[in-house]
């Protein structure tokens, strides 16, 4: 681990909101390729830890590096530029649009930026679309998708940007069983291209999912390992999983 | 509303839009092709406010700067300098856009109510220094370009705008330019980024857009469009004063724009011939057709609240753009 650059990783990462430490000198490596969850309690400071990797909120303090190279003074447009995509953990479509528009608005920004020449408008966002299950709904008004379909449309939007690192929100919330062994089966797949950061509360997800899980609590790294250390990590027990 | 919509159908009501103001110009009276001449100018200040307010999202209580940068930057060096017309018409352009591109650039810094605030208190700077610099403006009495003054000439060609007829159909052309740009903007993929910008910035941003930019490419781009209608309005109609810079012609595009639809193509043309007609029909009735004007408004926005062509849209025209 330590010979190979890692994809993404932090270094004396902070951010107070007034006497809060929100975030609290995270330092977080993540090597390429891998299905990283981040699980902790309400309030843990997960939703601000990947909303300072991603640029939604500036840092106190600490730096963010992100394939070798210091991200910490771009916009958040730049991150995603730079590979980052964030997909909201409020369902953030745009609701007057079809789900082809939405996710044709990712494509768009990619094709603008002239990585990808190869595929048109159409056929990325169809591909995003059938990946994420919604082909048949492509022509569908986004506001009035069901609300598992939204929150997949959400995913679709971010892997249409094609990133090397996705973020992904609590995902599952909200969505059925069956949606979500359907959506632990697209994280797999997805996987295969792309490293991926997950925060989620469903320990069935995190289990079926992550390589490695990094517990915060109280804005701090509490313990990091493989789903199995971290199911015997006593501390994690007593923090998170109520033993 | 996207790329998918029906292209030929879209430019076939385009065109034959433009067709028929074509015809009017040698069918209508000459009182009403008068009128008409001055709708088409200002609607072209109605299809650059839209751009901003309809399509972005921002409302700017400030527009009547642009319309009057353009009002200066051509009438004054006609005025001063003895310009001829087309260079002045540029000049009228670039200062809206050079203006547009400034404020733009410190105005974008807030949204909302805020926004609003600052466009108004620049524009009443702008009104203000209208009236500072008496001496060339004459302020609210304003200038009267000379008619000699108002020739187009091309080579041999000389062409008073003066004339009824060339008048109209050099407004027809503003407008049709106006008009074209904006279906073309609005179906490429700047446009869309605009809309999607309005309905929700901060996923725009978190696709990767330059939210600032865009935004300032609209500002710029309806700035223009503004100064453009400016410049026409002082060499068509011979007149530069205070008054188009002042609030009332900050407020007019947005009752036209909310009139005829916002965030559609032809809404500000049919917004600003409503209001024209209206006032012209009432006020030959009675003198307190200002009552009248707002009775029928009120009307309006409780049965059309998105504009004429708005509603039409939501109802039975989805196509629309």
């Amino acid at each position: 681990m330590a010979a190979v650059t890692p994809l993404l990783s932090t270094r004396g990462l902070r951010r107070s909101f007034g006497g809060l430490k929100a975030v609290d000198h995270v330092d977080f490596d993540l090597p390429a390729g891998e299905i990283r969850a981040i699980i902790g309690p309400n309030g843990a400071g997960k939703t601000t830890f990947v909303s300072l990797i991603c640029g939604r909120v500036l840092p106190s303090s600490g730096t963010v590096t992100f394939d070798g190279k210091d991200i910490s003074g771009l916009q958040a447009h730049q991150r995603v530029r730079a590979g980052i995509a964030y997909t909201f953990q409020i369902t953030s479509v745009f609701a007057n649009l079809t789900a082809f528009d939405n996710v044709a608005l990712s494509v768009q920004r990619r094709l603008l930026d002239g990585k990808d020449k190869s595929g048109a408008l159409h056929d990325g966002v169809m591909d995003a679309l059938q990946k994420v299950g919604l082909t048949g709904h492509a022509n569908a008004v986004a506001g009035k998708l069901a609300y598992g379909h939204q929150r997949l449309l959400e995913v679709a939007m971010g892997l249409a940007l094609k990133p090397r690192l996705l973020i992904l929100d609590e995902p599952t919330q909200g969505l059925s069983d069956g949606e979500i062994a359907n959506f632990i089966a697209l994280v797999r797949d997805l996987s295969k291209e792309t490293t991926i950061l997950l925060i989620e509360h469903n320990m069935h997800v995190v289990m079926e999912l992550a390589g490695r899980i990094t517990v915060m609590e109280q804005g701090r790294i509490l313990a990091e390992g493989t789903p199995e250390a971290i199911r015997a990590d006593a501390d994690v027990q007593r923090a998170y999983l109520g033993a | 509303m996207t790329g998918r919509a029906p292209s030929g159908r879209v430019f076939a009501l385009h065109a034959a839009v433009i067709l028929g103001l074509l015809i009017l110009n040698f069918v209508l009276p000459e009182y009403h092709r008068g009128v008409f001449s001055r709708v088409l100018v200002l609607a072209a200040f109605a299809m650059g406010y839209n751009i901003l307010f309809g399509y972005t999202g921002l409302l700017s209580l400030g527009h009547a700067m642009f319309f009057a940068a353009g009002l200066y930057g051509a009438g004054l060096p006609v005025y001063h300098l003895d310009w001829s017309v087309a260079p002045a018409f540029i000049a009228g352009i670039v200062s809206g856009a050079v203006l547009a591109l400034a404020i733009g650039f410190l105005a974008l810094r807030t949204t909302g109510v805020a926004f609003m605030i600052v466009t108004l208190m620049f524009a009443q700077v702008f009104y203000l220094i209208t009236l500072f610099f008496t001496t060339y403006t004459r302020g609210e009495e304003g200038l009267v370009i000379r008619q000699d003054l108002r020739h187009l000439r091309m080579g041999d060609l000389d062409l008073a705008l003066t004339d009824p007829s060339l008048r109209y159909l050099i407004a027809l052309v503003l407008f049709s330019a106006v008009l074209i740009v904006t279906l073309f903007i609005v179906r490429s993929p700047f446009g869309r980024s605009l809309v999607a910008i309005r309905e929700n910035e901060e996923r725009m941003r978190m696709l990767g857009y330059n939210v600032f930019t865009n935004k300032l490419a609209a500002v710029v781009l309806s700035g223009a469009f503004c100064a453009a209608s400016g410049a026409a309005y002082a060499l068509l109609f011979g007149y530069v004063g205070s008054g188009f810079a002042s609030i009332q012609y900050s407020i007019l595009p947005l009752l036209w724009v909310l009139l005829g639809g916002a965030a559609t193509t032809l809404g500000p043309l049919i917004g600003t011939l409503f209001m024209f007609y209206i006032v012209d029909f009432t006020s030959g009735f009675m003198p307190a057709y200002l009552l009248v004007v707002g009775a029928a408004l009120i009307l309006l926005i409780l049965f059309f609240p998105k504009g004429i062509l708005g509603s039409i849209r939501e109802r039975w025209a989805p196509w629309l753009p």
